[in-house]
């Protein structure tokens, strides 16, 4: 891969896509060792700049980092001069003085690793930007559907790239949600049919040009998905009332015991977690077989380490 | 293989043009059964012995190298395959991309291990693959088999069984196929 650096799915053409998760099989490899850690990037140093709370996302990058041998530095805003009143570019061009080759970046605002990479002559990363694109969310995604869909002897590597005529289902908040947006790129892009699900108020005011099928009617399409890709009520970006309540959106877009009893025997189930059991999935279908949710967390530090080596160590490195 | 994997990544990328055959498929199969005899007279048998083959070059090359051991012996050894390139020396100095995923599905701890490439040219892949095998056990011992043993080392290592030593120019090429082994070079492409 030529890029420099990774912002969003909208940029990576159908190969480039491919290429990372044709890497990720030899990280998944790596991750399963008994010591599960190569020196490809010693000496380099991968700093996360995470002005916006997270769990897994910080910590599977940072995994990912320390099992290249990397070393990592974090930021977080709550103990950072951020505090203090420093603005994003000082902030930044600090951080960079100290010697960094990637950033890993979060911030609330869409756009703002486009603005540092601007600024910085290291490769950035979009670790999730406001309500825009959440891009190696999307790519763990990818490689958890292909990787349980691969027949289990199969080193068909044509095959592999493609989520041909697959159907996906996205339900819930589509409207406040980077993972919708980038994946709904990324599934349409390797071939699936993608079908977002949710009441009209949690979608985006206008999907034009949104390669989707809409519907409002969960009952109705479950029976035909491959995939039920589930997303988190983002509470705390609702700041009017949407739905009316949360009880009128369990009715209609949960996925309840029952409604698993529409699927498919072979549907997956995803989310991207944070979950919110009892809410957009039920308690006890996110423990179900077909529920690959810690799976998609496994992968993500596998698909993590593939942009890292990619970003860092393929191309020729510094300078390069 | 360090070769056609040296050559066909860029920004070395070209195209590998045979000029001279120094071995056909016939001598192919006679060097892996002269290997896989002197394998077995080495080890004193096959007990606790597994075969690994280096991505990609080597890896049809292990695996008829067991193939031969099984026939000789009676005995089926494993054969796994490794990718070092996560490993390599030279990450950040020209570009390194793994070809293939690793495949060991076994504890290498106290068994003796035949590595197996095509082509034996600077002793780096090696090296690489030294330092790779250390993340899946401490085996007994290391061995080295290779089919051809082009010389230019740049670092202390040596074959145990060679298929064929071949002076080159170090600007030559090497290429071992299942139909056999030429000398040439590498156009480049651009």
């Amino acid at each position: 891969m030529t890029r420099k650096h990774l912002l969003s799915i909208a940029d990576l053409e159908l190969d480039e896509i491919d290429e990372i998760l044709r890497l990720t099989d030899s990280f998944v490899e790596v991750s399963e060792r008994a010591i599960p850690k190569v020196p490809t990037l010693r000496g380099r140093t991968v700093v996360s700049l995470f002005f916006e709370e997270s769990t897994r996302t910080r910590l599977s990058f940072e995994t990912a980092a320390k099992r290249l041998s990397a070393d990592t530095m974090n930021f977080s805003v709550s103990t950072s001069s951020v505090k203090k009143g420093e603005s994003l570019r000082d902030t930044v061009e600090t951080i960079e003085a100290m010697g960094i080759d990637a950033v890993v970046v979060r911030h609330a605002s869409a756009g703002v690793p486009w603005q540092i990479a601007r600024w910085v002559d290291a490769p950035v990363i979009n670790a999730g930007d406001g309500w825009h694109e959440h891009p190696t969310q999307a790519l763990l995604d990818c490689y958890t559907i292909r990787q349980i869909r691969r027949a289990p002897h199969g080193r068909d590597v044509e095959r592999q790239g493609s989520l041909d005529g697959l159907r996906i289902v996205i339900v819930g908040d589509v409207k406040h949600s980077r993972v919708a947006r980038s994946n709904v790129l990324a599934f349409t892009r390797l071939g699936a049919e993608v079908t977002l699900v949710a009441p009209p108020t949690l979608l985006p005011p206008n999907l034009t040009g949104w390669p989707v099928a809409v519907s409002h009617d969960l009952d109705a399409v479950l029976p035909k998905a491959d995939v039920v890709y589930l997303l988190r009520m983002q509470r705390e970006r609702q700041v009017e009332s949407l739905p009316p309540s949360l009880r009128e959106y369990v009715t209609h877009y949960a996925l309840t015991r029952e409604r698993t009893r529409l699927l498919s025997d072979d549907a997956l189930v995803m989310h991207p977690g944070p979950m919110n059991r009892g809410v957009e999935i039920a308690a006890d279908v996110a423990d179900l077989p077909r529920s690959v949710i810690t799976r998609q967390v496994a992968n993500g530090v596998a698909v993590r380490m593939a942009v890292l080596f990619l970003m860092l160590g393929s191309a020729g490195g510094r300078g390069a | 293989m360090a070769e056609r994997e040296r050559a066909a990544a860029p920004p070395y990328g070209g195209v590998f043009v045979a000029r001279t055959r120094v071995m056909g498929p016939d001598d192919l199969r006679r060097a892996v059964t002269r290997i896989a005899h002197e394998v077995v007279e080495h080890n004193h048998g096959l007990e606790n012995l597994i075969v690994i083959g280096l991505q990609t070059g080597g890896v049809p090359l292990a695996c008829r190298l067991a193939e031969v051991l099984r026939e000789i012996e009676g005995t089926d050894v494993p054969v796994g395959r490794l990718d070092v390139a996560l490993h390599r020396d030279d990450i950040g100095i020209r570009p390194v991309m793994p070809e293939a995923p690793t495949d060991i599905p076994f504890d290498l701890t106290g068994q003796a291990v035949v590595l197996v490439d095509d082509v034996l040219f600077t002793g780096r892949t090696v090296r690489a693959a030294l330092d790779a095998l250390n993340y899946y056990g401490r085996p007994r011992s290391v061995q080295l088999a290779v089919m051809v043993d082009r010389g230019h080392r740049e670092l202390p290592i040596r074959p145990d069984y060679v298929g064929k030593n071949l002076p080159t120019r170090r600007d030559e090429m090497v290429s071992v196929t299942g139909e056999g082994v030429e000398l040439g070079e590498v156009r480049r492409t651009r």
